[in-house]
């Protein structure tokens, strides 16, 4: 496993602990169809949230948020109607959020969290 | 607080609005909107700010950033805002403090330097007027800054030194970084310019047209030289401004703000006392001459010659349209100019001095034996000029080449200063005679009031009432006759004209041009 994948990885373990933590329910991991991947499928009451998990060891090549811009969103959306096609399932309520692992390797890892974007 | 204020000026024409500035960061991806109608420089300065702050130690939020500027109507444009805008956003990320009233006209560069703007006179002026006295700048933009009476201004070079001084972590700001003052060629090239400016006693020979400019300066009269080439039509008009008395101080700031609003180097930190020089070129158009330009209309030479001297060399080569378009400021002393984004009025109260030459070749003067000019042609070269605007010129003078006998005797004619001495004496008779009427020179009196309050006795003005009686002068043509008098009484320091002045004004506004 290359090293950047290891750090995507352990980026995303980091997220769903965190929200967990937050009193999330994790209902899939890294989720796949032909269009892309799903990071995080979690549902927070009663919202399925479809979450992007991106992780950097610093913020030399900027702010983890940055790398998803206009095309990762409506990626996601698209992503997320699949998801519910799927699994035969009808959320009315529906977001995406995104998550951001700031992981230097040497203290605790940072996360940020936005709900609901785009 | 995710929200910040601050305040910048918005310029249209030489009339500032106070814009406030609102940051708002907002808890979503990361962006950059600027709202309130910016244009093109103003849009990218996100880009400008996002990387000075990073280089000055303080990076923005990476949120959504959203910058309003208010009023959201008015048209903003220029790099003037970016300080302005960083500071909200720091503001709103609370990495300074409220910096209250304070208003902020600075570009960024990407270092984090602050560049000084263009109009900050103007600007300045208008902070002031509108109760915010308090205003921060570039460094190469206080000594500019400060001519404005009231104004209290803080010159900074960084972002970084500005956000310490509000209050900012001096942990990460880059406090060492000291550009170099961007401020210095442009100056140095106008001392240069500045040192010797052209001089009468260069000028040889000439007696009536060095009269006739001596009169034009006194009286403020427009001037139309008309003449064969060499014969120094355009050495004489360059010497105009220097026999012009100083600028008063309402009149400095005005040009001074002209000028700071139109410069492209933003060099002008001294208040100019000078009466400017136009002195365009006959291809130019009338966007260039009257003002112009998309979106919000800048000034032409017209305007940048307001107090001083308007030179139109080879007046009849230039486009009508052009010469046309003279005639509103010449009445009004004001240009308006409409364009897409709005509306300016720009002060153009100059003295215009035209030059041309007699006919297309330039030979038909004194006998003309060498033009090879029909009638015809002469005749339509000179009437390209006009008659509405060559009847707003009171001084219609020929100049013929020099004489041998004139010519290569250095020393022998009178320089600028002694001329100007007289000139500022007659200035100083005239302001004392027309305060009363609203008036400052000579040619501003109305023919109402030249025939009212300022009547002259009858046998003085006997040639001039015979000329009009036998239809050799029209009554338009009787008015200026009587203001020349005026002025050259002005200079021989008598009280009114007598008969000899209005035979001498006579000769100095004979038409040479049939119009």
């Amino acid at each position: 496993m290359r090293a950047k994948d290891a750090l995507g990885r352990r980026g995303e373990e980091i997220a769903a602990g965190y929200l967990e933590a937050q009193g999330m329910r994790i209902v899939d991991r890294n989720w796949r169809c032909p269009e892309g991947e799903i990071d995080i499928v979690a549902l927070d009451g009663d919202a399925l949230v479809i979450a992007e998990v991106k992780t950097r060891t610093s913020l030399a090549y900027g702010h983890p948020f940055e790398a998803v811009g206009v095309d990762k969103l409506s990626r996601l959306h698209r992503l997320a109607s699949a998801w519910c096609r799927d699994h035969d399932l009808r959320m009315p309520l529906r977001r995406v959020d995104v998550v951001a692992v700031l992981d230097d390797g040497v203290g605790v890892p940072a996360v940020e969290h936005l709900k609901g974007v785009g | 607080m995710a929200l910040g204020r601050t305040y910048s000026v918005a310029l249209v024409g030489l009339n500032g609005y106070i814009v406030e500035v609102e940051a708002d960061i907002g808890q979503t991806l990361p962006a950059f909107v600027i709202l309130g109608l910016p244009d093109a420089s103003l849009n990218e300065a996100k880009e400008r700010i996002r990387s000075a702050a990073q280089n000055s130690g303080i990076p923005l939020s990476r949120r959504k950033i959203t910058a309003n500027l208010i009023p959201a109507s008015l048209p903003k444009r220029g790099s003037g805002f970016d300080l302005a805008i960083a500071m909200a956003v720091l503001l709103a990320a609370n990495d300074v403090r409220s910096t209250g009233r304070t208003v902020f006209i600075a570009e960024l560069g990407l270092d984090g330097r602050l560049r000084p703007v263009r109009g900050i006179l103007p600007a300045v002026m208008a902070a002031v007027r509108a109760g915010y006295p308090d205003v921060v700048v570039a460094q190469g933009n206080v000594g500019e800054a400060e001519l404005v009476p009231g104004a209290r201004v803080q010159g900074y070079s960084t972002l970084a030194r500005l956000a310490f001084d509000c209050g900012a972590d001096p942990q990460d700001l880059a406090l060492d970084f000291e550009p170099e003052p961007d401020d210095g060629d442009a100056d140095a090239g106008a001392d240069a310019l500045q040192l010797r400016p052209p001089d009468m006693c260069d000028v040889s020979g000439q007696g009536d047209a060095r009269r006739a400019l001596e009169v034009a300066a006194a009286g403020a009269h427009h001037l139309l030289l008309t003449g064969p080439p060499g014969a120094g039509k355009t050495m004489l008009a360059e010497r105009l401004p220097g026999l012009l008395p100083d600028l008063g101080d309402t009149e400095a700031m005005e040009v001074t703000a002209i000028h700071s609003l139109s410069s492209l180097t933003s060099a002008s930190v001294r208040l100019l006392r000078r009466p400017p020089f136009e002195n365009p070129h006959h291809t130019a158009t009338s966007a260039a001459i009257i003002g112009g330009g998309s979106g919000l209309p800048r000034p032409g030479a017209a305007s940048r010659a307001h107090r001083g001297v308007l030179f139109l060399d080879e007046a009849p080569e230039y486009e009508r349209r052009v010469l046309d378009a003279l005639r509103q400021p010449l009445e009004s002393g004001e240009l308006v100019i409409h364009r897409s984004a709005g509306t300016a009025a720009y002060p153009a109260r100059f003295q215009l001095v035209l030059a041309a030459n007699p006919c297309p070749c330039g030979k038909a003067s004194g006998k003309g034996v060498d033009c090879i000019c029909t009638p015809t042609m002469r005749r339509r070269y000179l009437a390209r000029m006009s008659g509405p605007l060559l009847d707003r010129v009171d001084i219609q003078l020929q100049v013929e080449r020099v004489s041998l006998a004139d010519f290569g005797q250095p020393g022998a004619e009178e320089d600028t200063a002694t001329i100007a001495g007289r000139v500022k004496g007659a200035r100083e008779r005239q302001l004392e005679r027309l305060v009363p009427f609203g008036m400052e020179t000579n040619s501003q009196v109305p023919g109402r009031l030249l025939r009212g309050s300022l009547r002259l006795a009858a046998p003085t003005t006997r040639i001039l009432d015979h000329a009009l009686e036998r239809g050799v002068l029209t009554a338009r043509g009787y008015d200026r006759v009587l203001r020349l008098a005026w002025t050259l009484a002005d200079l021989a320091r008598r009280d009114t004209p007598d008969a000899d002045d209005i035979g001498r004004a006579l000769n100095l506004r004979q038409a040479t041009v049939t119009a």
